[in-house]
């Protein structure tokens, strides 16, 4: 948002003028009800009631709940399933951001090569945003049938020999967490795809030609032309997606609910759990704000980055 | 970028025949990578169109079977058949419908007042704007829970429409209120001149010149409405308020094996988002990007 700031005159201001800002201000503010209703009940109250919470006994299914202050943090933080929900939320976020930048990227340079008939470029555009287009408990259920130890992709894997019997993609504890974050990058990489070849045809073309008499090759002219001029897009598109990814629940939650033993725990499942399985929604609150103020940090960065850039 | 003064000559030394052979090299190399890409996208989505018309003794057939042996649509016929299974389309509609319309109406009026007028903290209602896209939903989820029920909502479909607006309405506003910068202020007071107030001005001027925005916005509200999986699962519990995310997962609860049927409620779980995408292609990448990379 780059709002011009409010243009205040030194002066004081006439009483026209005041009356007018008046009336701009309360029309404004008219205009501007819907919204701020909607948010005052649906997004200050409960993050105010999410803080509150995280500092009582416990609350929701208990009458009497006392203050507590950190206790429920130290709780937390003393779990070592929570420390293990932290780690693979970060390694989850951070294969996923990468692979979704990485295959993205592929998929964009190669629907925008000047080498690729523009028919071709616009059906394989269509086929390559597929997997966006689904809902997650879709995403996940195809997935299951997939990675069914009798489905398809055994099958092929064992033709090409590439494993010698049946794996349990989702009970292997060992082999969750890499299956999860597959399919998660299956289902977000169209994302950056999409926003990048948009900025790729923003490119201007005598760049190209410019590297191009200057004798790069074409990894050169990556490097320094599609890479340095794309590069606000994807330092924005990379903090969106950490922050996403980091929150994203259904794709967990529904391949494997956090197991096998605890495999693919991550912040938004054991939130979860710990609210709607153990019923402990102090608890659930603490780890809620924790999540809450993790995103902030990366939004107020992500914020800093815009205004920057503007 | 000495070189740049003499651009004939090297890009004529550039088309040699070797030349000519790298450029061959490169198309053969992309379509090989081109086509990979395809499958990875595209395989598990025509697998899911095959299995939903196979009969279920076909869906882990040994070797499987890619085009299917026996062609039906009994599970297209189950699930259509099925009032409990249609109600969950029906509800998603209902809750589509029912945030498109009031993100829009609220989106519209918000962006109109953001992009035409001055006033007292514009300036900091915008960045609380922007920056609540970033609110994880499951930290809203623990208390919506108390909320909602004291709203006496709790299981209703109101309850989703009022919740899944917080994620929608600042995506709507961003787009809104870039749309309506575009439209010139001259505009507004040849309208005031007119004798038209701002509720005017909005509604019957620059609401159809902002026409492509808003469709684009509406498609956009309608996919993640249509999407949306945590709160459906969480603040609805009679299968009757049940939407299409939620009521998938039911069924593969209850009857894990009638994949043909999971795959076939997927497709057409998935039909109206793909339709709308298909329908406004342009608008839903331009939107998605201008949102994501412009805000």
């Amino acid at each position: 948002m780059t709002a011009p700031p409010l243009v205040r005159t030194s002066r004081t201001p006439h009483p026209v003028r005041r009356s007018r800002r008046l009336r701009d201000n309360l029309t404004a503010y008219t205009y501007m009800s819907p919204t701020i209703l909607v948010m005052a009940l649906m997004m200050a109250t409960p993050v105010v009631m999410v803080f509150i919470y995280s500092t009582l006994s416990n609350v929701v299914m208990v009458k009497d709940s006392t203050f507590v202050g950190a206790a429920n943090f130290a709780t937390l933080f003393g779990d070592p399933i929570f420390r293990k929900a932290i780690g693979n939320t970060l390694m989850f976020t951070a294969a996923s951001v990468t692979f979704h930048l990485v295959l993205g990227m592929l998929f964009a340079l190669m629907l925008n090569s000047t080498l690729m008939p523009r028919l071709a470029s616009s059906i394989f555009r269509v086929v390559y945003i597929l997997p966006w287009v689904f809902t997650a408990s879709i995403v996940v259920i195809l997935w299951q049938l997939l990675l069914n130890p009798n489905g398809v992709v055994n099958y092929l894997l064992r033709t090409l020999h590439l494993i010698d019997q049946r794996v349990e993609w989702f009970s292997n504890p060992d082999l969750a967490l890499l299956t999860v974050i597959f399919i998660n990058i299956w289902a977000g990489y169209p994302f950056f795809m999409v926003s990048l070849l948009a900025g790729l045809q923003g490119i201007p073309a005598d760049l190209f030609e410019a590297a191009q008499v200057d004798g790069a090759g074409g990894v050169g002219r990556f490097f320094h032309i599609t890479v340095p001029q794309l590069m606000p897009i994807i330092v924005a598109m990379a903090m969106l997606d950490f922050i996403w990814n980091m929150q994203q629940f259904p794709i967990v939650w529904l391949a494997t609910g956090g197991g096998p033993l605890n495999a693919t725990e991550t912040i938004a499942t054991y939130t979860y759990n710990l609210a709607f399985s153990k019923h402990q929604f102090s608890l659930a609150a603490a780890s809620g704000v924790v999540l809450f103020l993790v995103s902030m940090v990366v939004a107020l960065v992500y914020v800093r980055h815009q205004k920057a850039r503007d | 970028m000495t070189t740049a003064t003499h651009p004939a000559r090297d890009i004529r030394a550039d088309r040699g025949p070797s030349a000519s052979r790298r450029r061959r090299l490169i198309r053969v190399w992309l379509w090989i990578g081109t086509l990979v890409g395809a499958f990875y996208a595209g395989g598990p989505v025509l697998w899911m169109l095959t299995s939903s018309v196979k009969p279920n003794t076909e869906i882990f057939a040994y070797p499987p079977t890619f085009i299917p042996e026996r062609f039906t649509l009994a599970a297209y016929a189950e699930i259509l058949g099925n009032p409990e299974k249609v109600r969950f389309f029906l509800n998603s509609y209902t809750v589509a419908a029912g945030v498109v319309l009031l993100t829009l109406f609220a989106g519209i009026m918000a962006g109109y007042a953001l992009s035409r007028f001055d006033f007292r903290f514009k300036g900091p209602l915008g960045a609380i704007i922007i920056s609540i896209q970033a609110v994880p939903p499951i930290t809203l989820l623990i208390p919506y829970f108390g909320l909602v029920v004291w709203l006496r909502l709790y299981d209703t479909l109101w309850a989703l429409i009022l919740t899944y607006m917080v994620a929608t309405i600042p995506y709507a506003i961003l787009m809104m209120t870039g749309y309506f910068n575009t439209i010139p202020k001259d505009l507004d007071e040849a309208v005031k001149i007119d004798g038209g107030g701002t509720f005017r001005t909005l509604w019957r001027f620059l609401v159809p010149i902002a026409r492509p925005g808003i469709v684009s916005v509406g498609a956009y509200t309608f996919m993640v409405a249509w999407n949306e999986y945590l709160f459906a699962l969480t603040l609805t519990q009679n299968r009757s308020n049940r939407t299409v995310p939620v009521g998938i997962q039911l069924l593969m609860g209850e009857h894990s094996f009638q994949w043909s049927e999971m795959m076939a409620m997927s497709v057409l779980g998935c039909l109206p988002v793909l339709i709308l995408f298909l329908f406004f292609q342009r608008q839903f990448v331009g939107g998605m990007t201008a949102g994501a990379v412009k805000t």
